[in-house]
């Protein structure tokens, strides 16, 4: 198949096309402009629409009505944006919308800065807003992952009538890479009998998550918490780099997974059982990835663009069974995979003679 | 026997809970009798944000969605511009639009956006017990306000249809008040009218309604009437602040 | 194999097109590529770079930490890159407003007055090309050909006059660091 070159950000967007989605709502912010710009110019000849809102409140409840007539739909943020977008994204986790939203991580907090960044892991994947709720949210980590993510998040949001997050940072919003256009093969997924479309022919609909009562609030909360326990379950992805015979294990989503691949080739070379596992979502957090290796791994290197976020995921998922220690940079730089192999021999104190 | 008088087919049968003597229920009757004369119950998304207004989800004949506070009109526009064939309405209290959504407002107006906005002008936030929003009139006492609005620390209040009918986008702004049968049969045109500008398109159109708030002002029905009479009907344009010449024709 | 090259210069002396070029070459060529900008607020003015990694495998860390080749067209940006060569690699220096200052030696320096070739050209926004040109036998990964199948992808369509002087400032590039050697 041909590839073209596309920026990660206008991945997500000419998969969004592909996806049948018809509505962009957006606000633009540096590093994630190119979604709203690509969408703007392509977009509307694939018969959609792109609204550029007064402020990214207005874009995300503009996704919400939108949503709640059955269109797929789709908004697109970086940080500071991502966190104005709060208040929405609880509201359409409790009437169950599906929409996909994207944050394309810049450093914070604050204003921040543009440069790449995870510092967003806990808002992202435990709730962000109010409430208790989850997004479902895929970590890509180069551009054509930018674009097979973004189609199986439209699928995944509509699955379970729920929103659905693209997590990257600046740095793979920005980088062009070859990608194959894939059209993404038909999917079952359940009818929108839900969506207030016009109630010709039917009864009446409302697409409303607020009780007054404490016992009916109860009942919605529980209905919410199985829905979330049943997508844990079902929905952990992860991608395995030579983890099932390692001793000492790198963890590292989006950009530090795709560095991490390159110490552990290195640290392979030099004869040393070292492997990585790249969680591919973030929530459910891929716990199942552990569970074989959590009584024979010796240790394990956090990698992340924060100050150490992921790593409590971590340390849970193997029940603290082995140490974990953290390997990061932070306000837009990133590590070189010199830099996180180093960390790893020194921190579990590895001599290079111990595997050949 | 003739049946000269019944429930319009624009509401449901629930029954309303507003507290007594609140005007709200009288608003939502010419929404629905307009819904029902216009033919378009089935045509119709209404948008209802969070306060008192917040309960007519269940009142109104057509499908509903639920907004979060100031936001029913970002929610609407959503609706509208994936189903632009549609008719698609929010119905919000002054608390709501003219305070915490008034971002929304403005832009609606601005965009021209093809819907139409009830807003229920009471003065006060009614359903978290009578605190002050940004209409509350000049010495009103609120819970917020214990001791009446000081302007000269939080401005004058604010006649948020003056300030929309500047926009270009606004074809349709009314001020109407539901406090004497003429009032109410008055009222009821301007938002039929608002519901008319959308069937045809021509932009986006704003009626701003007095209602009164017995249990929060602490009066009796009738004399919240004369009160509203007394003291808002000054403060608040009224009438039809802006027809554009589009609009004219109707 | 694999070449990473680093691309430096004033916002609008084109190197993000260096860089585009590059890697569409690459991509045309079936290789792996990544085209990696340093984004930033300025749109025009200020100093742009950008880098590529063009590999016959996989390229997983697109962190460059020292490149394999490099291309300076202003003073900020040698002084600023002349220290992330390895040793044995090459950087192409704009010689016409760049002043070759202290650099490491195990770093083979192509010094080309690009910006008076590129006036001689009639086209002084062509001094990206010649820098190109220069710095080609020195790539393990990309070919004359490849460029040209490149560049016809870029701009042939639809300006066949664009396609030819930028050719033509490439070729001119490649001889003058030829002739030097």
């Amino acid at each position: 198949m041909e590839k073209v070159l596309l920026k990660g950000n206008e991945a997500i967007a000419e998969a969004a096309i592909r996806s049948g989605c018809k509505l962009f709502f957006g606000y633009p912010i540096t590093p994630s402009t190119e979604i709203v710009e690509y969408l703007s110019k392509n977009l509307p000849k694939a018969g959609g629409l792109v609204l550029q809102g007064e402020d990214e409140i207005a874009s995300i409840n503009m996704c919400h009505g939108a949503a709640a007539t059955g269109a797929r739909v789709m908004t697109a943020s970086s940080s500071p944006g991502y966190s104005l977008k709060q208040e929405g994204l609880s509201n359409l986790a409790a009437n169950e919308l599906p929409v996909v939203i994207v944050n394309i991580n810049r450093a914070g907090p604050g204003l921040g800065g543009l440069g790449p960044s995870q510092a967003d892991y806990f808002q992202c994947t435990k709730g962000g807003g109010h409430g208790d709720y989850r997004l479902i949210v895929l970590a890509p980590s180069k551009a054509q992952e930018m674009y097979d993510y973004t189609m199986n998040a439209f699928d995944l949001a509509d699955k379970y009538r729920t929103p659905v997050l693209i997590l990257a940072d600046g740095f793979l919003g920005q980088m062009m890479e070859p990608i194959e256009l894939k059209e993404r093969p038909a999917v079952e997924l359940p009818a929108k009998d839900w969506a207030t479309n016009g109630c010709k022919g039917r009864a009446k609909r409302k697409i409303c998550s607020y009780a007054l009562t404490n016992e009916v609030m109860e009942g919605y909360c529980l209905q919410w918490e199985k829905k979330f326990a049943g997508i844990q379950q079902a929905e952990q992805q992860w991608e395995e780099f030579y983890a099932d015979d390692a001793e000492y294990l790198f963890v590292g989503y989006g950009t530090c997974g795709r560095i991490a691949k390159d110490a552990v080739l290195k640290a392979r070379a030099m004869g040393l059982k070292v492997g990585l596992i790249r969680p591919i979502t973030l929530w459910p957090f891929p716990e199942k990835a552990f569970a074989p290796i959590k009584n024979t791994v010796k240790g394990i290197v956090c990698v992340e663009l924060n100050a150490g976020q992921m790593i409590e995921d971590v340390k849970l998922a193997i029940e603290c069974k082995a140490p974990v220690v953290l390997c990061n940079r932070q306000g837009g730089m990133l590590p070189s995979e010199n830099y996180i192999l180093d960390a790893m021999l020194k921190n579990f104190n590895i001599a290079i003679s111990e595997g050949v | 026997m003739e049946k000269v008088f019944g429930r319009t087919k624009g509401l449901t049968d629930v029954p309303f809970h507003y507290c007594p003597g609140c005007t709200h229920g009288i608003i939502h009757r010419l929404i629905g009798e307009v819904l029902e004369e216009l033919d378009i119950i089935e045509d119709t998304i209404g948008v209802a944000p969070v306060g008192c207004t917040g309960f007519s989800l269940d009142f109104f004949s057509c499908d509903f969605v639920g907004a979060a506070h100031g936001r029913g009109q970002a929610v609407a526009t959503g609706i509208k511009r994936a189903l632009p064939d549609k008719i698609v309405f929010t119905i919000q209290g002054d608390g709501d639009i003219a305070a915490i959504g008034t971002a929304h407002a403005i832009h609606v107006a601005a965009r021209g956006e093809k819907i139409t906005s009830i807003m229920v002008n009471n003065a006060l936030f009614g359903m978290t017990g009578g605190q002050m929003a940004p209409t509350t009139l000049a010495g009103q006492v609120t819970t917020t306000s214990p001791y009446g609005r000081d302007c000269a620390v939080v401005g004058t209040p604010i006649d948020l249809p003056k300030t929309i009918a500047t926009l270009n986008g606004a074809v349709y702004v009314a001020a109407v008040s539901v406090d004497t049968p003429k009032n109410i049969m008055q009222a009821k045109k301007a938002i039929k009218k608002a519901f008319q500008v959308q069937q045809k398109g021509l932009g986006y159109a704003l009626v701003s309604v007095l209602s009164t708030c017995p249990t929060n002002w602490g009066l009796s029905p009738v004399d919240s009437l004369k009160w509203l009479r007394e003291n808002m009907m000054p403060v608040y344009q009224m009438g039809e602040l802006k027809v554009a010449k589009e609009v004219e024709a109707l | 194999m694999m070449d990473k090259i680093v691309l430096a210069g004033f916002g609008g002396q084109g190197v993000m097109f260096i860089g585009k070029v590059l890697v569409y070459a690459g991509m045309l060529d079936d290789r792996e590529v990544c085209w990696i900008p340093s984004y930033g607020p300025e749109m025009r003015g200020g100093t742009a770079n950008c880098s590529v990694i063009v590999s016959e495998q996989e390229i997983n860390s697109p962190v460059i930490e020292l490149a394999d080749a490099g291309i300076v067209l202003n003073q900020p940006s040698f002084d600023k890159f002349r220290s992330h060569i390895k040793p044995g690699g090459v950087l192409v220096v704009n010689t016409s407003i760049v002043e070759i200052g202290s650099i490491p030696d195990t770093v083979r320096v192509i010094a080309i007055p690009a910006s008076d070739i590129a006036n001689e050209l009639g086209k002084p926004a062509l001094a990206n090309m010649v820098c190109l040109g220069a710095l080609l036998p020195s790539l393990s990964l990309c070919t004359m050909k490849s460029i040209e199948k490149a560049m016809n992808k870029l701009v042939g369509k639809n300006k066949p006059e664009m396609y030819e002087l930028n050719m033509a400032a490439i070729q001119k590039g490649l001889d003058v660091a030829a002739a030097m050697k």
